[in-house]
């Protein structure tokens, strides 16, 4: 249980399409934990050495890398928004750099906040009212409650279920190694690091394959949210399949086919895409039509990006205004359909309606979809495109997880190697399997005693 | 009818192992005690195994020594083998072992209690606690006399209600066929407090002379016996000692016990009782590890004056014919004569639950517990919690502070803070792997962690504290000089390491580094270290561990570092779980039952999550201010 009162990092701007992020350190190694991973211009100035309330410009470098360019803002406690020493990094690059950013704290001896724990700190140091205590126990109660959601509703079952398996392995060897411990008479484990060694490597490559499913993003389920939109019959569902890369919705002349919401996770180049694909906005004709119509219609409404697919052989009509009322000011591109087919909508017309970029495609041919996929990483890269933040603060929880483990287990292939006597070695299993729990929310509680029980046989 | 009526300051309930160390604290801190038993012959009695100690059951033992507690020293009386288990473990998990002479323990521990000031000894069975407003004025027993305390301690063991079962024989009796204590159980529940009903189980007792020794393996104890206490001195536990036997259960006996198993109460559903999973019966192990051809069994004396030996590993409740033929079954023992069956036994105990981490009910002030009455098992689990329940019961009546061990510094604590903190369902063992911070909670420095509380509450001697200071004066101050010491890359120091296959050096090193190469320690460089000062063994072991884990100690210190933060931040008695909207529901509820201390022990309650226990800082932070 994260209960310590040490330096904890998080972003704390809103995954905006702003450009602009800031990473936000609070507690006693702030700074220092700032000045790791600080180079001013001229690589001299040390944070620790500047007086507070004061901004400085330089980059965050990660081993020599440069990772972004940033404005330092350096606020010493208690004249701070948690009371504590705190750092705020304002990062330049975008989302993926203020997410690199962060890793790199966290790698630098940060923990990732826990929700609600900015607030929770500046009640506790007195920066927040009294008469207020309320109010943060519920931003509290009620953060906590969003991201558990989403922590477990994001992470895959597949990897959800790897790392329920590292954790059998590991929870089995401490039974093993303590049950031994508990009742040498009955079992010996004298010479039993050679076995351990190879369950440790074991572990630690599909912790290995795990962390690099991290760094692609793909832990997740929850990407960026794009919902395909548009009237029946305009080619959302062909449109899909392309981007897929197979067949996953039925495609007919017929409108009104998909009468359900499809679901497809895409990967463009490390970017994670949710795509949606909904029924054709219309009148329905019948109830079942309706329900689709509707959900469409949810969908868009907290959708990431939406695309809005038009058929430019097809005048618009009553249901096109509906629709760009739908996307009207949202995060939204106009995908021109059927340009392979003579055009009576045209790319100017359409300028006029909606304020959104316009691209020409031909779900058909294949026309113009490299284009749009471009386009989109362009406004992901740019950080014009986010998703759900707390995603990136779990998934940095989750990376932590995972490397803690990692090194608790390298820590045991160590102890092996030093010839350290085999209790040792259930020390530092111990906190691989805590870690690994943290990511998939469970705690130890009685699980080794259990373990211990059900697998050996010990006792008088 | 006149009847008598008696005032003590503090009342104990039951004389065996928890009920001893509670009486002896109470009498020795100056209040008059009056310890009850059913049967003074069976004070301190061992109703089951035949030994003291064990893995995490040895370092109980130690800090009950450390403590001012009796148990340790009445073993190194009493022992007649003793070994050190895991010695080629780390030292965390070193354990002492000793078998008893078990009549000799009790007699031993006996007279200690009748010759100790303020303790009165009394044969006969309480009935009825005394309750008024939520707070304990006395006991009644069933003779019908009244003896009206300041505070009691329950200690009753397995005696409440028990019922001792084997096939379809059960008879409700306590062990050994004594009287059980068939009142008590409805006094405590009219008095709302929560029973629970737990079995355990003994294995049959045989006559030596029936045992074939020569087809079994002879265990002997350490060539050099260690004492529990540390005030015994080392010269005088060095005994001759017992052998113990070894031999295996077999394909035949795992056959004659599934065959059966449909005679077995607990498979019949005679028994309700639940066991504890540590420590099966043989018929538990057959069905439950049907991969494994052979168990264990360890045949131990219980005495030296005594032909009966107490079968380990085979605890059974089957009917009188399969144990017969059971026993009978195992190499060595074809013509085995039991003495004394096998048999299980159901006893009512409390939810831990309703305790304080004092030891005393939450809801009836003056009124403690200890040892398998609060649903522990073991003699050492009993022997601690007695204490720690009869150090309390006085602190009360003196009107001081009470005694609290957190989980950083003693096992003591560890098994009180599950016990109040974790819902039991079996009878609670204690193991090296409940404690979170075991390098630092060894047995071998006992001393140094719990000898000033000891000082502190009473119970060790002023010259005791002093040889503690010097002791921790002599550790410091060695264990600075060993790092601060350098030598070079002599001959003298390459040819020992050439000795010990130890890498040679390429240029200066302290002594310090030196031991922390796995393959030397403190004691192997005494020969390279000239100005090395004459000092006790056990300054010697405290100065060599130290050094030799100084990494994986001080990350568990820091581990403690942040364990202490919370468990200092204090949660008023009187808060209202209820009123703090944020808590989840199953916080709630679990909060409420509970009532922990502090933030620390809230936080290892199961149902209460991280963002319950943000809340409740939250909220703690409106009350202090």
């Amino acid at each position: 249980m994260k209960l310590s009162e040490d330096t904890v990092a998080a972003i704390s701007t809103a995954m905006a399409p702003s450009g602009i992020g800031i990473v936000r350190l609070s507690g006693d190694e702030a700074v220092t934990i700032a000045d790791k991973i600080y180079r001013s211009p001229k690589e001299n100035k040390r944070l620790s050495q500047q007086p507070s309330h004061t901004i400085h410009y330089g980059w965050i470098q990660d081993e020599g890398i440069n990772i972004d360019e940033v404005l330092v803002m350096l606020m010493r406690g208690p004249h701070s928004y948690t009371g504590e020493d705190t750092v705020e990094i304002n990062c330049h690059g975008g989302i993926l750099s203020v997410q690199k950013v962060l890793e790199t704290a966290i790698k630098h001896g940060a923990r990732p906040a826990e929700p609600g724990e900015f607030t929770k700190r500046a009640f506790l140091s007195g920066r927040i009212d009294l008469s207020q205590a309320e109010a943060v126990m519920d931003v509290i109660s009620a953060k906590n409650e969003y991201a558990l959601k989403s922590s477990l509703g994001q992470l895959k079952g597949s990897i959800l279920e790897k790392i329920k398996e590292i954790r059998a392995a590991v929870i089995y060897e401490i039974a093993y190694i303590e049950s031994a411990l508990d009742d040498p008479e009955h079992i010996n484990i004298d010479g039993y690091g050679e076995k351990l060694e190879v369950v440790m490597d074991e572990q630690i490559t599909k912790i290995n394959r795990l962390l690099a499913t991290v760094d692609e993003g793909k832990m997740m389920q929850e990407g960026i949210k794009t919902v395909i939109v548009g009237k029946p019959n305009v080619g959302k569902s062909s449109l899909l399949n392309l981007l897929v890369g197979e067949e996953k919705a039925i495609v007919t002349d017929i409108a009104g086919t998909t009468r359900d919401v499809l679901e497809e996770t895409i990967n463009l180049q490390g970017i994670s895409l949710r795509m949606l694909d909904t029924a054709g906005i219309r009148e329905a004709s019948d109830k079942v039509e309706q329900i689709g119509v509707d959900r469409a219609r949810e969908h868009a409404k907290d959708a990431d990006l939406i695309l809005y697919v038009v058929d430019s052989s097809v005048p618009m009509d009553d249901n096109d205004k509906e629709i760009i009322q739908l996307i009207s000011g949202r995060k939204a591109m106009v995908l021109l359909n059927k340009s392979d087919l003579e055009s009576v909508v045209t790319l100017e017309q359409i300028k006029e309606m909606v304020d959104a970029p316009i691209l020409s495609i031909s779900a058909k041919e294949s026309h113009g979809i490299e284009e749009l996929e471009d386009r989109i990483k362009t406004l992901f890269f740019a950080g014009e495109l986010s998703f759900n933040d707390e995603v990136y603060i779990t998934n940095a929880r989750h990376k932590k997880g995972l490397e803690d483990a990692k090194k608790s287990l390298e820590q045991v292939l160590q102890s092996i190697e030093m010839d350290m006597p085999e209790d040792f070695f259930s020390i530092d299993l111990m906190s691989a399997y805590e870690s690994l729990g943290e990511i998939i929310g469970e705690s130890v509680g009685e699980d080794l005693v259990n373990e211990i029980f059900s697998k050996f046989c010990t006792g008088k | 009818m006149p009847q008598i009526t008696e005032e003590y300051d503090v009342v104990v309930i039951g004389a065996g192992h928890a009920g001893c160390e509670a009486a002896l604290a109470c009498a020795r801190l100056g209040l008059e005690t009056i310890v009850f038993t059913i049967s003074v012959d069976s004070i301190a009695l061992m109703a089951c195994n035949p030994n003291i100690g064990g893995s995490s059951k040895g370092h109980l033992v130690r800090e009950i020594d450390a403590l001012g507690g009796e148990m340790g020293k009445n073993i190194d009386k009493t022992f007649i083998q003793s070994k050190m288990l895991n010695k080629s473990k780390g030292p965390a998990v070193h354990s002492l072992r000793a078998q008893a002479d078990k009549s000799e323990y009790s007699r031993s521990m006996r007279m200690v209690l009748e010759n100790t000031d303020n303790l009165t000894i009394k044969q006969a069975e309480v009935k009825e606690l005394i309750v008024e407003e939520g707070v304990l004025k006395g006991v009644k027993t069933t003779s019908g006399a009244t003896y009206y305390c300041k505070a009691a301690v329950l200690c009753t063991g397995v005696f409440l209600n028990a019922r001792c079962v084997y096939g379809d024989v059960s008879e409700y009796t306590g062990p050994n066929g004594l009287k059980a204590a068939n009142y008590l159980t409805d006094s405590l529940v009219a008095n709302g407090v929560e029973m629970y009903r737990f079995k355990t189980g003994t294995p049959a007792r045989v006559d030596k002379r029936s045992i074939d020794f020569s087809k079994m393996e002879e265990q002997f104890g350490d060539e050099r016996v260690v004492p529990f206490s540390f005030s015994t001195n080392p010269e005088d536990v060095q005994i001759d000692q017992a052998s113990c036997w070894l031999t295996y259960t077999n394909e035949h006996t795992h056959e004659i016990i599934r065959e059966n198993l449909d005679r077995s109460p607990l498979y019949s559903g005679m028994i309700e009782g639940t066991g504890p999973r540590y420590c099966p019966s043989v018929e538990d192990k057959v069905v439950k590890f049907k991969d494994k051809n052979r168990h264990q069994v360890f045949l131990e004396p219980e005495g030296l004056n005594t032909n009966e030996m107490y079968v380990g590993g085979m605890s059974s409740s089957l009917p009188e014919d399969v144990q017969h033929a059971m026993y009978h079954s195992v190499v060595g023992m074809e013509n085995v004569k039991i003495v004394r069956n096998a048999y299980a036994i159901e006893y009512d105990c409390i939810n831990p639950m309703q305790l304080q981490a004092t030891l005393e009910f939450k809801k009836i002030k003056g009124l403690f517990s200890g040892g398998q009455f609060n649903g522990s098992s073991g003699y050492e689990e009993a022997a601690a919690q007695g204490l720690v329940a009869g150090i309390n019961a006085s602190r009360e009546i003196m009107g001081k502070d009470f005694l609290t061990l957190d989980r950083s510094e003693s096992y003591i604590g560890v098994l009180i803070d599950d016990l109040v903190t974790k819902e039991t369902h079996e009878p609670y063992r204690m193991m090296t792997s409940r404690a979170e911070y075991r390098l630092l909670l060894r047995q071998d420095n006992a001393d140094l962690r719990l000898r000033k509380y000891g000082y502190q509450m009473g119970l060790i001697s002023e010259e005791q504290y002093q040889n503690l200071l010097e002791k921790e004066r002599q550790i410091k101050e060695e264990i600075n000089r060993v790092e601060n010491t350098f030598v070079g890359a002599t001959k003298t120091v390459q040819d020992l390491l050439a000795r010990m296959d130890s890498t040679p050096l390429n240029s200066g090193s302290s002594l310090a580094e030196l031991i922390r190469r796995p393959e030397l320690n403190y004691h192997v460089l005494k020969e390279i270290d000239g100005e090395r000062p004459a000092l006790p063994e056990d300054v010697q072991e405290q100065v060599n561990i130290n050094i030799k884990y100084d990494g994986y100690i001080r990350r568990q210190m820091k581990q403690v570092e942040q364990f202490k933060k919370m468990e200092v931040k204090k949660i008023p008695e009187n808060i209202d779980y209820d009123s703090i909207g944020s808590l989840r529901i199953e916080a709630k509820q679990k909060l409420n039952e509970i009532r922990p201390m502090n933030i620390g022990q809230a936080s290892r309650i199961s149902g209460v999550s991280p963002a319950d226990i943000s809340v409740l800082l939250v909220y703690l932070e409106q009350f202090r201010k």
